[in-house]
């Protein structure tokens, strides 16, 4: 009994957080680790991206609700996604031909374009605030627990409860789904297929007649719907604010990285350790170890490896490690 | 002359648009804008050096800064003796574990060959330490923390004055610097800066968390000036003439004697504030104008020209015999310690310390925009752009200002989109800085000031 209530406390406070936090971050970290392979340049945009797609569906989410249409026990910002995702396509697109292409047909070194990207996060940050202001923002209704603490309790007589949050359902369900389709669109798809294409090669991509417009815009779409996707999420799950969102690239970019830059299943994957390393550092262990340990050996402190405020810390240790020992990659990205 | 007349312009313009804010707004205000526009101009050249002269990404000047605020409160922060008394040994024991950690890790790495051996070796005297350092510090942070908490609750500093913490804090940030280029500078470029960035927010974070040392989001207050303090001049015989004479104009011009009186204090309390702000700004000039020639001398010296060779062509610069590795990391110090004296000038200004305050936005981007948007390579280029983009940053809001009162003059004073823009003023100035840059880069990509190479 005693090792079921820990089991269940893991499950409870670590592997069900990481798991959708991961997933968040995973969106993100896929479709920086696609503009990094295709396009060559670190896109420092990416937190901002997120916030601009999330601000745009909260706008939808607040119209619909204005007009009284919902879906019940699910949250209503599910059916303002697409409209935010578009809202984003077109963004970046306008931005691409105003910005990004310039230095492309230039074939400006990367650094440039990193540094222009950065001229974009001004901008976008910019919008983003006066549009909807910096504060903290909550977008979801509908049901919010499918179990609680309680019931489980009640349900299987255990002292320990384990909450499900719905965010975290639909989290893990959306990186599913769109997960699954991008990955069966990159190794499948015509175009799919010349993206990797020109990732591997570009010389090679060109002189086989790939139409490097097409690749390039493609990313962007891509780009977008993931970043609104993720963005959404990760408001529904906790809250939308700007200055997070921004923070947030930070581990998105560790994910990436830690994955292997370029290679977007690195990325995927990127996300979820960087995620369960965070929260497994800094979890404290204590009432693990006093539901197996006997009394006797019942611990002292918290058995927190580090506490809570080092969680950012974290994956950026991780990403450092990686780069010092490993600098293509958990799972071989482009090598540096 | 004439080769540096763009130059001369280009400074005459930015000194101009001080003035001309003395005149418009007060001339309190004007000061600050300068001295904090000298501060960046500090900050811009340590990039510079990075970028300019030796082509480095470095994305992590925030954790720099914080760490030179750092030095400035354990160099003058008053030293709490209880703390000591509860913990100091302790801290110190910890300070020789890790110490000793980083020895025996050397030699580790010295005796052995690469191996599997060694690693593992490695990794176990990095775990035993870091669990004895848990053990040791653990009870002594928290009977340093327990002390006084509500004003010290942690260790203090030295005591010293503060100007000390100029140079200690280029060590610090120096330090930093050897230790992160040792571990980040093979990387590829924009790896780097990824990698500079994120480092930059683990010592934000440590400087927020660890409390024993830095009071973390307490912040520490009320540190020690190394100018005059306003209460003290108004109290003081010279200044008070100083300022009549100053004013002596103004102060005829009133006939009755006690409005006269009147009339002469409330002039005291300003000037007392423009004075301290004119002995900031004396002191950061001298700051800057030494660093300026240093860095100038540095720039057409033999070495200035082998770090131009190695931005510009790395492989021909190591075919020539040159060391780029060990070049890369004195560039990636230097620039670092100059960030470094930056911090602990902007700390020193504001007499406090605010962990909470530093955000990559304000600390490593700005700064990056200035020294793109000054001209990168050349450093009257980059002290420009810290003038000129720290200036744009402040008077952001009241331009911002005019331009929607101008646009919306149409609409009501209750018109929802106008009172929306207005709100949002602050914000305005994000999207000036990023089409600034933007605009930069695309029709001037070397800055207001380019790079200029003499030939010899």
């Amino acid at each position: 009994m005693d090792f079921l209530n820990a089991i269940i406390l893991l499950l409870n406070y670590l592997f069900v957080p990481a798991l959708s936090y991961g997933s968040q971050l995973a969106l993100g970290a896929i479709f920086v680790s696609l503009i990094y392979g295709i396009l060559r340049f670190a896109y420092f945009t990416a937190g901002d991206l997120m916030s601009f797609g999330t601000m745009f569906t909260i706008l939808f989410t607040w119209y619909f609700q204005s007009l009284g249409i919902n879906l019940g026990f699910l949250p209503t910002a599910l059916i303002a996604i697409p409209f935010g995702i578009i809202v984003t396509i077109l963004y970046v697109l306008l931005k691409d031909k105003l910005v990004f292409s310039y230095y492309r047909t230039k074939k400006s070194p990367p650094v440039m374009l990193a540094m222009v990207s950065i001229g974009t996060m001004f901008v976008t940050q910019a919008i983003v605030r006066i549009i909807i202001g910096p504060f903290d923002r909550r977008f979801f209704d509908g049901e919010k627990f499918i179990i609680r603490a309680n019931e489980f309790k009640e349900m299987t007589g255990l002292n320990e409860g384990l909450a499900i949050k719905s965010t975290q359902v639909i989290t893990l369900f959306v990186t599913i789904i769109v997960v699954s389709i991008l990955f069966w669109f990159l190794n499948k798809t015509k175009t799919g297929k010349s993206m990797r294409a020109y990732s591997d090669n570009e010389d090679l991509a060109l002189l086989s007649g790939i139409d490097p417009k097409k690749v390039v815009m493609t990313t962007w779409l891509i780009a977008a719907i993931l970043a609104t996707i993720g963005g959404a999420l990760y408001g529904l799950d906790k809250s939308f604010k700007p200055f997070t969102y921004f923070n947030n690239m930070l581990p998105i970019f560790a994910a990436a990285i830690v994955g292997g830059i370029g290679n977007p299943f690195g990325a995927f994957l990127g996300g979820y350790v960087i995620a369960f390393s965070e929260i497994l550092l800094t979890y404290a262990y204590k009432k693990f170890f006093v539901y197996l340990l006997p009394e006797s050996l019942e611990p002292d402190g918290l058995l927190q490896l580090l506490s809570t405020d080092y969680k950012f810390a974290v994956s950026f240790s991780i990403l450092v490690v990686v780069l010092l020992f490993r600098p293509s990659g958990i799972f071989k990205g482009k090598v540096l | 002359m004439r080769n540096n007349l763009d130059v001369i312009a280009a400074y005459s313009i930015m000194l101009g648009l001080i003035i001309l804010v003395g005149f418009l707004q007060s001339w309190s205000m004007a000061l600050s804008i300068l001295c904090l526009c000298l501060i960046s101009a500090v900050m811009t050249i340590g990039a510079n050096i990075q970028w300019g002269y030796a082509g480095l990404i470095n994305f992590g000047i925030m954790g720099y800064t914080a760490l030179g605020g750092l030095a400035a409160v354990l160099v003058s922060a008053p030293p709490v003796e209880d703390a000591w008394k509860a913990g100091g040994l302790d801290m110190l024991i910890c300070a020789f574990i890790i110490f000793s950690m980083i020895l025996i890790i050397r030699l580790v790495l010295q005796k052995f060959s690469k191996s599997k051996n060694r690693n593992y070796i490695i990794a176990a005297v990095i775990i035993a330490g870091l669990i004895l350092l848990r053990l040791i510090s653990a009870p002594a942070i928290e009977s340093i923390e327990a002390i006084n908490p509500a004003t010290t609750g942690f260790l203090g500093g030295m005591g010293l004055p503060i100007l000390f913490s100029w140079i200690v804090g280029a060590f610090f940030a120096g330090g930093l610097a050897y230790v992160i280029g040792k571990i980040a500078l093979g990387l590829r470029a924009d790896y780097l800066a990824i990698a500079t960035l994120l480092i930059s927010e683990i010592v934000i974070a440590v400087i927020k968390h660890e409390d024993w040392l830095s009071r973390g989001v307490k912040n520490v207050i009320g540190l020690k000036r190394p100018v005059p303090y306003e209460i003290d001049l108004q109290g003081k015989e010279w200044f008070i003439n100083l300022v009549q004479k100053f004013h002596q104009g103004s102060l005829n011009l009133i006939s009755d004697n006690l409005e006269r009186q009147q009339a002469l204090k409330q002039l005291v309390i300003e000037s007392s504030t423009v004075f301290v702000k004119l002995c900031f700004a004396g002191l950061f000039t001298a700051v800057v104008i030494i660093l300026l020639i240093v860095t100038q001398k540095a720039l057409y010296s033999p070495w200035g020209r082998m770090m131009r060779a190695i931005r510009d062509n790395e492989e021909a610069a190591n075919a020539m015999g040159k060391n780029v590795v060990k070049q890369h990391l004195l560039i990636f110090v230097l620039g670092s310690a100059i960030v470094g004296i930056a911090g602990a000038m902007m700390v020193t200004y504001d007499g406090l310390f605010t962990p909470g305050s530093y955000r990559p936005m304000r600390y490593t981007f700005l700064i990056w925009v200035m020294v793109i948007v000054g001209g990168s390579g050349n450093n009257f280029g980059a002290i420009l752009g810290g003038f000129a983009v720290w200036f744009l940053w402040i008077e952001a809001a009241p331009i911002a200002l005019f331009l929607i009162n101008f646009f919306t003059s149409g609409l009501e004073e209750t018109n929802a989109l106008k009172v929306h823009l207005i709100d949002s003023i602050p914000y305005f100035r994000f999207l000036m800085m990023g089409v600034g840059l933007l605009l930069i880069m695309r029709y001037r990509p070397k800055g207001i000031l380019p790079e200029k190479i003499k030939r010899v």
